[in-house]
């Protein structure tokens, strides 16, 4: 079996990344110039690696399928981002940002990633400051913090509910910076179809141009993949409409390793879908758990309404089963009591899918001005999409899938299996492990971007001088377009009778009930099974009207739903060989007496990384173990 | 059970810049009031699909109303009637049984359309190309808590970078002026103290930037009507206030008071 090689550096864990910075080889500045990198997305990591790689002298090509790099999906992010600046003076710092990653984790992380990701936490809450970003302000002027997610110290900077936004709107400014200068040239609505390779090495990539329909090729020195996360393989997601695998899978077909596809994070508190042409599912700000209390019906299919509902016949169960921590156990402790109420026919909602999250006791306590002051912004958006008002009928949620944690295998480098392609923020399987902090993901997107890779990508490419990029009438690149162009005519030639949102809303039924919050073996088998009969059919009875020479979302939607496809597939043969449960992968056969996920270190303390073997064959299972060194691995406990 | 609505919706269509375009009239059916405008529009195209015709074009993403990238003139409003809200966030509660409704793309010579309801608005990152950023490299900042920033001015800040560039602003005014998009982006960056060495390099290039694309502000004030973000108008004169200071000042003497 190959081993994996990680490159983490020697020495002690808080010393690798500064002696690795010091190990690394420069690119002089001069030289910078010499070397061509394409970036493919516009998000927090896709606009800040762009952005910086191109102040430091390398010329960059930036590609987004967006209108403009600001539209990514970092944009939604609500809550924050944390940084261990210990501006609070309450004992927090880099050890124990990165000791809390780590546990957060399962113990599915790579320690080294993890402690250099919360050492630049502190310069990237430095540089968005500079950037003008606004986050929040006490009177004095200083930076406001909170405590997240369950966090124990307030590490958290924040703007509002719109934290994503600003930190977008700081990056998309830095590289809008850029591109004035010329120093990056800018292309949008344009999606990567392939990644091309020449003599084993990434030489650039195929795009098709989402409005004229051209295919083309672009040429690079480095190829760096910030295309996200694949949440939107469940169809109901709060991904945005167009999030997708593609640039990653493509990537995949072409030789990267992708790791731990079956860790996704399911955010338990999102509005119910109301009927079956709902298209996206909304998530409501996790801070609604410090004063709302959930709870749901005694009775089974109860008909009254939640306010008729007498104290003693309604079930609390957060607060029954964990005393402690009640209404503000984890995440995923949170989804899947909701999943498991639901499921014995308690759930409430006109499709009995949800369960109440009620504000009365504190709106009894504190009065309903000081829970406008705090949740006002929320309250008001949950009365828009449902026409319910929530300061006089209990809320409803449900866990829905909201990030992910696996994606490209990459080394300490942020390189993937293929030499000269990298992959950054949620695109790659990095720093997460099975499980994702609050406020990490905005971190982890702008700590690879703008203080990780525009240092790695040197040490590779300093041995490179001289070396010209590969033309696009290279037959390497002629042979990606061929393919590509085959694709799009191999759509358009099914004449089937079924459009992509119907194959897509039935994959993301398959993937949600057996590849969900709760995974048994007879689930996945039965995943493996259904997931290809359908593929099959999407072969054969896909409708794609329009033209490939315009604007056609179809044929956009068409080739991201085929990539789906595939990946569903490796998402459960990965939850089926991974025979514990650990962070966001729950095995129902593997949980302890209270019903907890139970891990298998001695077993399972490894990344999987699946090695593409042909879209007939079984994927290649390739094994990371994973050392700690720094962290004692404990089984989590919240009764 | 919740309400169905039976509408009639008459949607531009347009193949192309080239195209002069037209309208056409599609019947939606069973609409459930909880649904938003843009699911109302998804069943359409699939009828459309099941019919072997070409599916409306119309630009989306997040659907929960903060990436900016839905449109749409409905009934003649930007984003529709319902106060600050994006299309994406308009549920079809908010309308009635047997309505008749319009839409189109949004309409002004800088957002040229690209088919159908999809309109190009790269005007506006032209506009932050031209200025909208706070000139420091990656690694040149400073401890984030050695500027501090009055709290009052760091929310007047934040009410400015509230706006999402969706465009609403442009297409409800007369003259299409894109007033209220650079003075939020401008004032965002001008009321703060990182903001401040840029200050009115910044403000004159974004401004005549945006005159080179857009029409002229006459103070209709349709723009802060129709922001789904409430955007103040009292941001547009703050720029222009701005502005006549850049055009009188002597930047190489920017530190003499």
């Amino acid at each position: 079996m190959t081993v994996l090689d990680s490159k983490i550096p020697e020495g002690p864990v808080a010393d690798k990344w500064e002696n690795h910075k010091f190990s690394m080889k420069l690119v002089n500045p001069n030289n910078k110039r010499r070397f061509e990198i394409i970036v493919v997305g516009t998000g927090l990591a896709g606009a800040s690696a762009a952005a910086s790689l191109s102040e430091l002298g390398y010329r960059v090509k930036v590609f987004t399928f967006h209108d403009s790099p600001r539209r990514a999906h970092s944009i939604a992010a609500q809550g924050g981002i944390n940084g261990a600046k210990n501006y609070t003076n309450d004992g927090d710092s880099v050890h124990r940002l990165f000791y809390d990653t780590v546990k957060g984790g399962d113990y599915r992380s790579r320690e080294a990633n993890v402690h250099r990701l919360a050492e630049v936490s502190v310069n990237i809450i430095d540089q968005a400051a500079a950037q003008g970003v606004p986050f929040a302000r006490e009177y004095g002027g200083l930076l406001d913090n909170r405590s997240f997610g369950g966090a124990q110290v307030s590490r958290t900077f924040y703007a509002r509910g719109q934290t994503g936004q600003q930190l977008l709107l700081g990056a998309y400014q830095a590289l809008a910076k850029q591109v004035a200068t010329g120093a990056v040239e800018l292309h949008t609505r344009t999606e990567l179809l392939d990644v091309v390779l020449k003599d084993g090495r990434a030489c650039g990539i195929v795009t098709r141009d989402l409005v004229s329909g051209e295919i083309s090729s672009h040429s690079g020195h480095a190829v760096v993949l910030a295309t996200g996360g694949y949440g939107n393989v469940y169809y109901l997601s709060t991904n945005a409409m167009a999030c997708n695998v593609t640039a990653a899978w493509r990537a995949h077909r072409k030789g990267a390793f992708f790791a731990n596809p079956c860790y996704t994070q399911i955010h338990p508190t999102c509005i119910p879908a109301s009927d079956e042409f709902q298209s996206k599912l909304t998530l409501m700000s996790e801070s609604l758990r410090n004063d709302g209390r959930i709870w749901v019906p005694d009775a089974f299919d109860d008909g009254r309404s939640p306010n008729e509902i007498p104290d003693g016949e309604r079930d609390y169960y957060l607060e029954r089963k964990y005393p402690a921590f009640g209404n503000l156990v984890p995440r995923d402790v949170a989804s899947r009591n909701a999943k498991t109420v639901v499921d014995q026919g308690k759930g409430v909602g006109t499709l009995k899918n949800g369960v109440y999250l009620d504000f009365a006791a504190v709106i009894e306590r504190d009065g309903e001005d000081v829970v406008r002051a705090k949740y006002g912004n929320l309250f008001d958006m949950y009365a828009n999409i449902t026409g319910e008002n929530p300061y006089q009928v209990p809320m409803r949620i449900y866990p829905a899938i909201h990030y992910t944690m696996g994606g490209v295998w990459v080394d300490y480098n942020l390189m993937t299996t293929i030499p000269g392609c990298y992959s950054i923020g949620e695109a790659n399987f990095s720093d997460h492990g099975a499980n994702r902090l609050g406020a990490s993901a905005l971190m982890q997107g702008l700590a690879d971007g703008y203080f990780v890779l525009p240092y790695t990508i040197g040490d590779d490419l300093a041995g490179r001088l001289g070396e010209t990029v590969v033309p696009t009438d290279d037959p390497v690149f002629v042979e990606a377009e061929a393919a590509v162009r085959g694709q799009v005519d191999q759509f358009m030639s099914i004449g089937g009778t079924r459009s992509v949102d119907w194959f897509h809303r039935e994959l993301g039924k398959i993937v949600w009930d057996y590849i969900g919050m709760e995974r048994t073996q007879e689930g996945l088998e039965k995943a493996l099974s259904e997931i290809p009969a359908l593929e099959e059919e999407f072969w054969k009875d896909l409708r794609l009207p329009g033209s490939t020479a315009t604007l056609n979302s179809s044929l956009e939607k068409a080739g991201r739903v085929a990539d789906f496809f595939e990946l569903a597939k490796l998402m459960a043969r990965d939850a089926l060989d991974r025979e514990e449960s650990c962070g966001g992968h729950f095995r129902a056969e593997h949980q302890t007496e209270e019903g907890e996920a139970q891990r298998d270190d001695d077993n399972f303390a490894h990344v999987a990384a699946w090695e593409w073997s042909g879209a007939d064959s079984v994927q290649t299972r390739h094994q990371e173990e994973l050392v700690f060194d720094n962290v004692a691995l404990t089984q989590r406990s919240y009764k | 059970m919740s309400k169905e609505l039976n509408l009639t919706l008459q949607v531009w269509r347009q193949d192309g810049p080239d195209d002069s375009g037209h309208f056409e009239t599609y019947k939606a059916e069973k609409i459930s009031e909880d649904m938003s405008f843009l699911e109302m529009l998804d069943i359409i195209n699939e009828d459309l699909i099941e019919n072997g015709q070409v599916p409306i074009e119309f630009d989306h993403d997040c659907r929960e109303g903060i990436c900016g990238t839905c449109s749409l003139m409905i009934n003649g409003q930007a984003h529709g009637h319902a106060k600050a809200t994006t299309t994406c966030q308009l549920h079809m509660r908010k309308f009635n049984d047997g309505d008749t409704i319009v839409v189109e793309p949004f309409r002004a010579r800088a957002f040229p359309v690209v088919r159908d309801l999809v309109v190009d608005r790269s005007s506006f990152d032209r506009i932050i190309e031209a200025g909208g950023f706070i000139s420091v490299n990656t690694g040149a900042a400073s401890d984030a808590n050695l500027t501090p920033v009055p709290k009052e001015a760091a929310d007047t800040s934040f009410d400015a970078a509230a706006c999402i560039g969706c465009g609403a602003c442009v297409a409800a005014c007369p003259n299409s002026a894109a007033q209220l998009f650079t003075s939020a982006k401008l004032a965002h960056l001008n009321l703060i103290p990182q903001g401040q060495s840029q200050r009115f390099e910044r403000t004159e290039s974004m401004v005549e930037t945006m005159e080179s694309f857009f029409g002229s502000c006459t103070n209709h004030g349709e723009c802060h009507e129709a922001c789904p973000k409430e955007i103040s108008l009292d941001f547009i004169a703050f720029m222009n206030r701005d502005y006549v200071k850049a055009k009188v000042k002597n930047r190489k003497l920017a530190g003499q008071r």
